[in-house]
């Protein structure tokens, strides 16, 4: 197959950066996008060129680091998969497609298709924590949680913080990521006891890290590689109301 | 009560202040509606006067006036301050954005769809909220402001229903997205119970907009 690739690059991040166009040609079907981008940067590499940066690890659809904007959506066309798990096959022959890093403000660009994606992680060490008593493994099922519970809670767990729901939003906002975090945590036993501290705290980080107000568009979910629903959203909005009236402070 | 302010000015916060005060401008549609049907009665307008008449003297509406006009004003405010931290969220923007394969159209122009209402807003005070308030009307049969002449008077112009009925279109579309998305913000999501929300916001969105709309029509095919 042949591709006309429209990439976004940029030096570092004070850098304005802009597109350049790369023809490729030679792509096999079969290849992942990101192997795809791999052949380029072999091509770029032999020519003396600076490759393209982008971030990836497992390369199987479960870390979260793959980040691109692909054709107008993250991850680009094909729903619940990352960036890794679409397959050229998904494009047509001959087809310009445009690739760009997420934009966000609490998501600076570092090199090219490369964005740090570190605000993610100061909103999980606000609240996104247990408190455990230390000790020996505790035996399995000492603590009951009914069968639809525990799924429930696993749905949001499922999670990998791979900033899609922020790309997607016309917002930015993170309230997709957020409210899983919350979610996984207040629906069971082991959450109870920083629940109401764990969602004043996130949505307090989340809007100091300056990520957008949620409009319930939709975006988020729709394009979630993992398919975590609105309903998050709902009920991270209980837990947050509900802790500000009650709390103590 | 800085936890309030902290509250009230948080993204989450923000949205519950746009949920609740829509809601309640939801509400008022309804009892407007109702109101202007009595424009549609043949008797001169005797009716809807003396109803107008009831609407700007009685003291229990008079009071929930006041509190609608705030409530108008604090969703107007407040959308204006999340539109701006909104877009600040995103300094540098897209390319290329395929909204429409993750979205609906309302959803993405709330802001806009809004901007139209409020444009008719100003529109709709000034030629007959004003009028009833501070203009110069003549007094009906029955010794009321005959705020019925100053309506039919308008709704004789093809443009002026023009206005009302695109307007009217604007608004179906905010309330398509807006019925449901408030109770959303509101924490109300529930497998039960959303799918009939988001049914009855539809339904919502078409109804009480079309009827509004289909009286300055009738008005204008009688005059």
């Amino acid at each position: 197959m042949k591709f006309k690739l429209k990439i976004w690059r940029q030096k570092n991040n004070q850098d304005k950066g802009g597109f350049k166009t790369y023809d490729l040609d030679g792509v096999s079907s079969d290849m992942s996008f990101l192997e795809m981008i791999d052949v380029l940067n072999e091509q770029l590499i032999d020519k003396d060129e600076d490759p393209v940066h982008f971030d990836h690890d497992c390369r199987e659809g479960i870390c979260g680091m793959c980040s691109m904007y692909i054709n107008g959506e993250p991850h680009g066309p094909l729903r619940g998969v990352t960036t890794c798990q679409l397959h050229m096959r998904s494009f047509s022959d001959g087809e310009t497609i445009t690739i760009e890093p997420w934009r966000a403000k609490a998501f600076p660009v570092i090199k090219d298709l490369a964005v740090d994606r570190s605000a993610f992680d100061r909103v999980i060490q606000a609240g996104g924590y247990i408190s455990v008593n230390t000790g020996g493994t505790p035996d399995a099922n000492e603590i009951p949680i009914p069968k639809t519970v525990a799924d429930e809670a696993f749905d949001s767990a499922t999670c990998i913080g791979c900033g899609a729901c922020v790309a997607a939003c016309k917002n930015a906002s993170a309230m997709l990521f957020v409210s899983a975090k919350i979610s996984q945590l207040s629906m069971l036993p082991q959450g109870q006891v920083e629940r109401d501290e764990r969602a004043e705290k996130m949505v307090a980080q989340m809007d100091a890290e300056g990520f957008g107000a949620c409009t319930n568009t939709g975006a988020c979910s729709a394009e979630c590689p993992k398919g975590i629903d609105l309903s998050n959203i709902a009920r991270m909005n209980r837990e947050y109301l509900g802790a500000k009236l009650s709390s103590g402070k | 009560m800085s936890w309030l302010s902290d509250t009230l000015t948080s993204t989450i916060g923000r949205k519950l202040v746009m949920s609740l005060t829509g809601l309640f401008l939801i509400i008022f549609l309804v009892v407007h509606l109702a109101g202007n049907f009595q424009l549609l009665a043949d008797d001169g307008g005797l009716a809807f006067n003396a109803y107008a008449k009831f609407m700007t003297s009685n003291p229990i509406i008079k009071t929930t006036s006041y509190g609608l006009y705030a409530f108008i004003l604090i969703h107007i405010i407040m959308s204006i301050a999340l539109v701006r931290k909104n877009k600040a969220a995103r300094p540098v923007g897209y390319s290329e954005v395929k909204g429409s394969a993750n979205s609906s159209f309302s959803s993405r122009n709330m802001g806009i769809l809004g901007f139209i209402i409020f444009v008719f807003l100003v529109i709709h005070l000034r030629n007959f909220w004003y009028e009833m308030h501070w203009g110069a009307i003549q007094m009906d049969d029955a010794g009321n402001k005959d705020l019925y002449k100053v309506v039919s008077a308008a709704f004789s112009e093809w443009w002026y229903v023009a206005i009302y009925v695109l307007c009217m279109v604007g608004l179906a579309f905010h309330l398509s997205h807006g019925f449901s998305s408030a109770f959303q913000t509101l924490g109300v999501n529930h497998s039960k119970y959303t799918p009939f929300i988001k049914k009855l916001g539809i339904a919502y969105a078409i109804l009480i907009p079309f009827a509004f709309a289909l009286i300055p029509i009738i008005m204008f095919l009688n005059s």
